[in-house]
C-alpha cells in the first residue's frame, strides 16, 4: 500500500465539498441540479460499498436491498405526508375504494420513526443477515449470489404486493418533504444539499473507518482471514461491521433518492440496479475513498445523457469500459492516478533485500522491555 | 515458572476425517524451555495435531495447556487463551507494513471502540519483536514484499506480540536458506525460554541441531518418543525412514 499524507483525502473531501455544496448550486440549472443529487445518492451507496467490497472483500451484488428499505421507508412517509387525513394513498383507492390501510404504514406518519426506521431497519436486517452469513464462514461468490437472490426476491415481493406497496408502478406524487412542498426550486436545491452532504459525511465517515485499526484489521481480514481468526479475532465480527455501515449508507441513498426522483419502483432497487451500483464501484476504483463516489456519479452522468439520446448505444459503451477496466486497470480508474504519480515522481528505491546477519537478529532480548510488556 | 505449571499435554488425542483416522490417539507433552519437535513422513498426522489442538480440526482426547482444557472451544477462544501458530506458508497480512501487521496483532486484547481510531505510536512489545525478529529496519516495508525468511519471522513476530504461553510452528524453516535456518533455530530457542514451543518439522537436520525432545509420527500414530540420539537409535525410527533420511532433509510436505 502507497504510502499517502493523512490530509491529503481530508483535502479531497474539502475540494469535493466545495463542488458539490457551492459551486454546483450556482452554476447548474434546476434539471442539472436535480439529476447531480441523483447521482450523490447512488454515491453514497457506492461509498458503502466501497467499504464492503474494496476493503472488506465482500461482493455485495445486492444492496438494492437495502437501497430498498431506505427507499421504501421515506417514500411511505412522503405518500402519507401528500394524503389528506382520513383518506388513502391514491393507489390504494384505486384497488380497493374501502380498504384500510395497512398495518406497517401506520407508524410511517411520524417523522421520527420514519428517519429511525432509514437507519435502523438495514441494520437489523444486515445484522442478522451478516450475522447468519458470516458465522458460518459464507464467502466468495455464494455470499454475492445470495445478496443478489435477496435483491430480486425484495423487488418480487414488492411487485406482487400491489395493494400494499404500490407494485410496479411504485410509489410517487410525493408534494411534501417533512413539511417542504417538493415542487419548489427552493426546496429541490434544499433536498440537493442535503443528499450533498450526507454523502460528505459519509466519505469522512469512511475515510476515519479506513486510517483506523479497524480499518486495518478490515483488510487483513479481506487478504488472509484464518491468520486473523488465529491471531485471536473473530472475522465474522469485522466483516460485520463493515457490511452493516455499508447498508446504512445504502438505505440512507435510497431514502433520499425518493425525494429527488420523485419515484421509487422495483425496477430501481432490483438485480439490475444493484449491478449498477456495482458497477460504479468498479469503475471508479473499489479500494480507494473517492474512487467509489466518482465511479457511481459518472456511471449515473452517462445514464442519464448518453442512456436517453442514445439507449442502445449506451449499453455498448458501458459494457466496453467495463471490459476495459476490467482487463487494463482491475483496481479501477483511481489507479491511474497512482501509477501516473510513479511516473512523475520516481517511488522510493526498496533496499535490495539481504539476508540478515544472525548475529543482527540474535542480540540478546531487552529483559526489561519484556517485563515493561507484561504489566 | 515451573516446568508443570505451563505445559501442554496431548492426551489420547483422536482425529477422524468421514472415517479416515487421521490421528489415532497421539499422547505427548511439551513444557516451557524446551523447543520440542514433532516429526514423520508425509501423513504422518502431524499438522493434524496441531489443528486439532488450535480448534482448526475436531479432535477427541484432552488437550490442556496449564488446567485449561482446549479441545471444543473456538479458534479465537484458544488463541485467547495462549495458544499461537504459524502456518506451513507463511500466512502475512501481505498489503500491510510489518509493523500495522505486528500491531494489529498486539490489538488482541484492545477493546472494540478503540479500534475505531487511528493508530499512534508503536507497544513496546512491538519494537522488542522487531528487534527479534530482525525486522527493524523494515517496519515500513508492506508485507509481500518481504524474503520469504522474512516473512516467516514476521508471522513468528506476530505470535510473540501476543506473548502466547504456548508456540505452535509448522515447518518454520521450509524454503528458508541455511543462515536464515540457523537465525530461526537460535530465535526458537531464546523464544522457549518462557513458553512452551511445539515445531512440526520435515527437516532432519534442523531437527537435529535444535530439537530438546522429539516426538515422531508415523500414520496418525505415537512411534517413537525422546531425545535425538533416543529417537535416532530407534529401529522403528528406521524402518519408516529407511532409505528415506537423506531424502526429506528439505523437500516441504504437503500434507
Amino acid at each position: 500500500m502507497t504510502k499517502i499524507k493523512p490530509w491529503l483525502p481530508l483535502i479531497g473531501i474539502a475540494v469535493f465539498a466545495v463542488l458539490l455544496l457551492v459551486v454546483a448550486p450556482a452554476v447548474l440549472s434546476m434539471h442539472w441540479i436535480n439529476n447531480l443529487g441523483k447521482y450523490c445518492c447512488w454515491a453514497i451507496a457506492a461509498v458503502g460499498i466501497g467499504l464492503a467490497w474494496g476493503r472488506g472483500g465482500m461482493l455485495v451484488l445486492g444492496q438494492g436491498v437495502f437501497f430498498g428499505l431506505g427507499a421504501y421507508a421515506m417514500a411511505m412517509h412522503l405518500t402519507l405526508e401528500s394524503t389528506a387525513p382520513g383518506s388513502l394513498p391514491v393507489f390504494m383507492i384505486l384497488y380497493d375504494p374501502s380498504a384500510s390501510l395497512p398495518a406497517f404504514w401506520e407508524p410511517f406518519r411520524s417523522d421520527v420513526f420514519t428517519l429511525a426506521a432509514i437507519l435502523l431497519l438495514p441494520v437489523i436486517v444486515a445484522g442478522v443477515l451478516g450475522y447468519a452469513l458470516f458465522k458460518r464462514r459464507i464467502k466468495g461468490a455464494y455470499f454475492a449470489i445470495l445478496s443478489q437472490a435477496l435483491a430480486v426476491a425484495l423487488a418480487v415481493l414488492i411487485s406482487s404486493t400491489i395493494r400494499e406497496t404500490g407494485g410496479d408502478t411504485g410509489l410517487s406524487d410525493f408534494k411534501y418533504f417533512f413539511g417542504f412542498v417538493l415542487n419548489d426550486d427552493a426546496n429541490k436545491v434544499m433536498v440537493f444539499m442535503i443528499a450533498a452532504a450526507l454523502l460528505i459525511m459519509c466519505l469522512l465517515v469512511v475515510w476515519q473507518l479506513n486510517r483506523s485499526r479497524f480499518g486495518e484489521l478490515l483488510i487483513a481480514t479481506r487478504d488472509a482471514e484464518e491468520r486473523v481468526r488465529f491471531l485471536g479475532y473473530d472475522p465474522a465480527n469485522i466483516k460485520l461491521v463493515a457490511y452493516v455501515v455499508a447498508a446504512v449508507m445504502a438505505s440512507i441513498a435510497g431514502a433520499m433518492f425518493v425525494p429527488i426522483v420523485g419515484i421509487i419502483t422495483p425496477a430501481e432497487i432490483g438485480a439490475s440496479a444493484s449491478i449498477l451500483m456495482i458497477a460504479g464501484v468498479a469503475l471508479g476504483g473499489r479500494a480507494s475513498l473517492f474512487g467509489p463516489a466518482l465511479g457511481a456519479i459518472a456511471i449515473g452522468w452517462g445514464q442519464s445523457s448518453l442512456g436517453s439520446s442514445w439507449p442502445d448505444g449506451w449499453v455498448y459503451i458501458l459494457g466496453m469500459v467495463f471490459i476495459l477496466v476490467t482487463l487494463f486497470l482491475p483496481m479501477g480508474l483511481s489507479s491511474l492516478f497512482g501509477k501516473a504519480k510513479g511516473l512523475v515522481w520516481r517511488p522510493r528505491e526498496t533496499p535490495p533485500a539481504t539476508l540478515p546477519d544472525p548475529a543482527a537478529v540474535l542480540e540478546p532480548v531487552d529483559e526489561s522491555a519484556v517485563e515493561e510488556v507484561k504489566k | 515458572m515451573t516446568a508443570a505449571d505451563g505445559s501442554l499435554v496431548v492426551d489420547d488425542l483422536k482425529v477422524e476425517f468421514d472415517g479416515f483416522v487421521a490421528v489415532d490417539g497421539v499422547s505427548f507433552d511439551a513444557h516451557p524451555g524446551e523447543v520440542r519437535f514433532l516429526i514423520g513422513p508425509n501423513g504422518a498426522g502431524k499438522t493434524t495435531c496441531i489443528d486439532a489442538i488450535t480448534g482448526l480440526s475436531k479432535g477427541t482426547g484432552s488437550v490442556k495447556l496449564g488446567d485449561q482444557e482446549l479441545l471444543g472451544r473456538s479458534t479465537q477462544k484458544i488463541v485467547r487463551l495462549g495458544v499461537g501458530r504459524t502456518f506451513q506458508t507463511a500466512s502475512v497480512f501481505e498489503q500491510l507494513s510489518v509493523l500495522q501487521n505486528l500491531d494489529i496483532a498486539a490489538g488482541l486484547h484492545r477493546s472494540s471502540w478503540s479500534l475505531l481510531r487511528a493508530r499512534r505510536g508503536v507497544d513496546p512489545a512491538i519494537e522488542v519483536a522487531l528487534e527479534q525478529t530482525g525486522l527493524s529496519n523494515e517496519r515500513e516495508t508492506p508485507a509481500g514484499i518481504l524474503s520469504h525468511g522474512q516473512k516467516q519471522w514476521l508471522e513468528i513476530g506476530m505470535m510473540l506480540v501476543q506473548e502466547p504461553r504456548a508456540l505452535l510452528l509448522d515447518e518454520p524453516v521450509a524454503g528458508m536458506s541455511q543462515d536464515e535456518r540457523t537465525a530461526t533455530g537460535e530465535l526458537l530457542h531464546r523464544i522457549a525460554e518462557r513458553r512452551v514451543v511445539l515445531v512440526v518439522e520435515h527437516d532432519m537436520d534442523f531437527m537435529r541441531r535444535y530439537a530438546s525432545r522429539v516426538t515422531v509420527l508415523h500414520q496418525g500414530r505415537l512411534l517413537s518418543e525422546g531425545s535425538v540420539a533416543q529417537v535416532q537409535g530407534d529401529p522403528k525410527v528406521q524402518e519408516v525412514y529407511l532409505g528415506t533420511a537423506g531424502a526429506v532433509t528439505t523437500q516441504a510436505e504437503g500434507e
